[in-house]
């Protein structure tokens, strides 16, 4: 099944709001070799005038994580995981995560162009938090291999 | 930062990766690609064996740069990778990852930008892999 080549442009609903928990924060930084203590203490992240712990910059491939679901369970969208390759990923920070926060990743797919047998698919994911700032922006370059 | 000059190092980095690591962080991310956690799935899609996922190399690289920071993410505005290679991680000898964060340009109103090299033995693993840092 090949890509959509309609795809560009297209939005998906955001997904109902993560709430981010103070355990999955500390598991988190554990997990990307984080000794941070804003990571991990509470006094500390507040001492630092956050009002929980602050989650390392790319936790919010977590959230991430459920827009992707929504874009490769889109059957007419043609993306099959088994045939993504992530080419590139970036992060536009407007504030760190803190615990607490109820985050919604809204996601659109922003370009599409085809190299060799290859498609590249451009996903941004824009993340807001309960008030509906804009937290973080989280843009990821999907390489679809063609058909086997 | 004013003091900071183009090409100097800020920080650097070891890390050993090993399986358990790599399931720490599918569980933490929600990543849950076999790809990263068992060696039959990943051979059958080609590769070598068992590889680390993009985004814990991503997350890993730029740890010294928030160290050099004090731990506070604040002041990072944008954080930007290429993965240009897969990290193979051995069953028993796991897979050594070496950072560096080197100062790439100073004086733009967009921020501080850091580069990071970011090699597994002599070959790098992330390309353009920038940090930008608020003034």
């Amino acid at each position: 099944m090949p890509v959509n080549p309609d795809l560009a442009g297209r939005g998906y609903p955001p997904a109902p709001p993560y709430r981010v928990e103070r355990e999955r924060v500390r598991q988190f930084a554990d997990a990307v070799f984080s000794t941070s203590p804003l990571s991990h203490d509470v006094e500390a992240a507040r001492a630092a005038g956050y009002t929980d712990l602050v989650a390392p910059p790319t936790f919010a491939v977590v959230v991430q994580q459920g827009a992707w679901d929504q874009l490769m369970g889109d059957e007419d969208a043609g993306i099959e995981l088994s045939r993504v390759l992530h080419g590139e990923q970036r992060f536009t920070q407007t504030r760190p995560i803190v615990a607490g926060d109820e985050l919604t990743a809204a996601l659109t797919v922003t370009g599409i162009r085809s190299v060799g047998g290859n498609t590249m698919v451009t996903a941004e994911t824009v993340v807001s938090d309960a008030d509906g700032a804009h937290v973080v922006t989280a843009t990821s370059l999907l390489m679809v291999g063609a058909d086997a | 930062m004013s003091a900071l000059e183009v090409g100097e190092l800020i920080a650097e980095s070891d890390v050993h990766l090993t399986r358990e690591a790599l399931a720490r962080y599918a569980r933490a991310s929600g990543d849950l690609n076999p790809i990263h956690l068992r060696d039959d799935v990943a051979t059958r899609m080609g590769l070598p064996g068992v590889i680390a996922h993009g985004m814990l190399t991503m997350g890993l690289a730029i740890q010294p740069v928030l160290d050099w920071l004090g731990g506070d993410p604040r002041r990072i505005l944008d954080y930007q990778v290429r993965f240009t290679r897969m990290v193979p991680v051995d069953e028993v000898d796991g897979a050594h990852v070496h950072v560096r964060a080197v100062v790439g340009s100073v004086g733009d109103p967009a921020g501080t930008r850091i580069d990071l090299t970011v090699t597994v033995g002599e070959s790098a693993v992330l390309g353009k892999a920038q940090v930008r840092v608020a003034p």
